[in-house]
């Protein structure tokens, strides 16, 4: 068993780009979710505007890729809109068969073979994240090199992403922290408990939900880009359904309506899922022969890992319903 | 009951105004903050609400009774534009109230409790109260993102919201949460926060229910004080011992109909009121200590 390998892989899957973009993506499935208590499970159809409005400007629009951002932005927002109008004035489950259904709707049109000319179809689009990566190696970053140490060692490829990611992280986690001190994320967490309340009181329940429909969406956005900048593709595949489900999982781990449990969550969640996965593996290089029954094949791996981690969520929840930073207090007094 | 000299000088003004108002149901006013006409709300083949004209003295006090099911809530929600009325037309100082938004008419000046206590139970009192203010310009998340633009504005708002508390006497909750607070003193926050819109007109939906009777002298002070700061009040009870003592006017409501109009000791005599209460007429008074 190499246990330095899955020490190094397991730091590397708490800090590293899949805790990055899921951290984002938190953060503004967070100001929905957390703070609003909005239902939104098409968090992965947020994120997908931001990886085509990327893909899209090399492969359709044949532009530069930085006009990828406004136009993902736009996308979202566009999104937002069409999701919040019809769905906001109603009951909270409207907007998540609405959320859910729009996420699959794009992730199957982008897919499509008849709109291949402009998204790709299934293979996605490549090859349009070269000015990203000029940057990196501009400042002196190269590419191929291994920097640091064991066991924090990465490539300059990846080097340069996670440091733009964190930044990213880093951004839009103070944004939202001010937002939800100031008197507007107050607005919003008294929708949360009682939108009639709110009304009663002068404010437009209806705007402030689509304003947190779509700033928590243009968050997701980010996070696709984040992602796709990553990859050098974009897929159609990575925006599906468990996506936005892990996401909320990562979510809820680390503990909702508090903006560090949107960071920490994700790290959490990767770390442990990255660990267990090297672990099972390191176990089924060498598996153990009971009679005719082995424990752990390596194609038992991933399977197992899902059911170790659908439990730890059960615990969790049975345990620390409030998550890892969540305030006891503020989920402790249910409806009167 | 209460004693001719110790009524304030709103009281005096106010009664003394709807002295010559006819005792009949949709009597006209000398001074009408809220009319309404033909307000009519049907669910299925119910009736809820089916006022035919009503008009609310400005700087009084007025309770609108009735039993079980009269619609009195209902014409609240109608009134506020939480609920949509089939026909009819209300104004509210002069301003045609049809088609306006409930967030709308809190802003006008007109505000509403509810009879199940909505006090954000997962935020603190004070933030509740804080809330409650209208015109913030931190409420625009662009201008959220910076504390110097609403800082002063949040300052003084919290100075406000920290003198009615102390008014209402929850002062001491300030940084509880909303859900530590016990039921009356939950209706008490509500009150107070809708004062924080400084509304003209305050629309309380049952103030006493689940109130212990100590509170409820304390309660009757407070919406007599709104009065004598020129709010005018309308409010749903039930408890007619609390009507008598507080009230100006009250509007009795039956089968969604409004069946009478008087002074409380008018009403409290009237043999429909009685009899709408009661079924049957039994010819006693409805106060427990004529």
């Amino acid at each position: 068993m190499d246990w330095s390998l899955i020490i190094e892989n397991s730091i590397k899957g708490f800090i590293g780009i899949n805790a990055v973009y899921f951290a984002i993506a938190a953060i503004g499935l967070n100001v929905q979710f957390g703070f609003t208590g909005l239902l939104n499970f098409g968090q992965a159809g947020f994120m997908a505007c931001g990886a085509y409005g990327l893909g899209m400007t090399a492969h359709y629009f044949g532009i530069s890729m930085w006009w990828g951002i406004p136009i993902g932005i736009a996308f979202s927002v566009v999104l937002g809109f069409l999701m919040g109008i019809p769905t906001l004035r109603l009951r909270a489950d409207y907007l998540a068969i609405v959320t859910i259904a729009s996420a699959e709707i794009i992730r199957l049109v982008v897919r499509s073979v008849k709109f291949k000319t402009y998204f790709g179809g299934s293979d996605g689009i490549n090859g349009f994240s070269d000015s990203f990566r000029n940057i990196g190696d501009d400042i002196g970053i190269v590419q191929a090199n291994q920097y640091g140490f064991w066991p924090l060692r990465f490539t300059g490829r990846e080097i340069w992403t996670l440091v733009v990611g964190w930044v990213v992280v880093a951004v839009v986690a103070y944004f939202v922290y001010l937002l939800m001190k100031s008197p507007w994320g107050r607005v919003l967490k008294a929708i949360r408990e009682d939108e009639d309340a709110v009304r009663s009181l002068g404010k437009s329940v209806f705007s402030y939900k689509m304003q947190s429909l779509i700033l928590g969406g243009a968050i997701g956005t980010m996070s696709g880009m984040i992602f796709a900048l990553d990859r050098g593709s974009v897929q159609p595949d990575n925006y599906s359904r468990d996506v936005t489900f892990y996401i909320l999982t990562a979510l809820v781990l680390g503990g909702v309506a508090k903006v560090s449990g949107s960071i920490v969550g994700p790290m959490i969640f990767w770390g442990i899922f990255t660990f267990m996965d090297n672990f099972l593996r390191q176990v089924a290089k060498d598996p153990v022969h009971l009679g005719n029954f082995t424990i752990m094949k390596s194609t038992q791996v991933g399977q197992l890992n899902y059911m170790l981690i659908g439990l730890t969520l059960i615990l969790l929840m049975v345990y620390r319903p409030q998550g890892v930073f969540g305030n006891r207090k503020e989920m402790a007094f249910d409806g009167h | 009951m209460v004693t001719e000299n110790s009524l304030s000088e709103a009281t005096v003004v106010a009664r003394a105004a709807l002295s010559g108002v006819e005792r009949a149901p949709g009597a006209a006013k000398p001074d009408a903050i809220l009319n309404a006409s033909g307000v009519r709300r049907e669910f299925g083949g119910i009736v809820a609400v089916d006022v035919e004209h009503v008009e609310i003295q400005r700087g009084s006090i007025t309770a609108l009774i009735g039993p079980n099911g009269a619609g009195k809530t209902t014409l609240f929600n109608l009134l506020t534009g939480f609920d949509k009325a089939n026909t009819g037309s209300w104004a509210f100082n002069g301003k045609s109230m049809e088609h306006v938004a409930p967030h709308k008419t809190a802003s006008l000046g007109m505000v509403r409790t509810f009879q199940l206590t909505k006090s954000l139970t997962k935020l603190s009192v004070i933030e509740n109260m804080r809330l409650g203010a209208t015109d913030q310009k931190g409420e625009k998340w662009w201008n959220g993102l910076f504390g110097r633009i609403w800082k002063a504005q949040e300052a003084s708002i919290t100075e406000r919201a920290e003198e009615l508390l102390n008014r209402f006497k929850i002062g001491h909750m300030r940084d509880e949460y909303a859900g530590a607070l016990s039921g009356g003193q939950r209706k008490l926050l509500e009150m107070a926060r809708a004062l924080m819109t400084n509304p003209t007109l305050v629309m309380l939906d049952e103030p006493m229910a689940g109130v212990n009777p100590a509170l409820k002298q304390n309660l009757n002070e407070h919406i007599r004080g709104l009065r004598d700061q020129g709010m005018t009040v309308l409010f749903v009870e039930h408890d007619m011992d609390m009507v008598h003592d507080v009230s100006d006017w009250v509007i009795v409501m039956a089968e969604g109909r409004i069946i009478a109009e008087g002074t409380p000791d008018d009403i409290s005599k009237n043999p429909a009121v009685i009899d709408a209460y009661l079924g049957t007429r039994q010819g006693q008074s409805l106060l427990e200590d004529e």
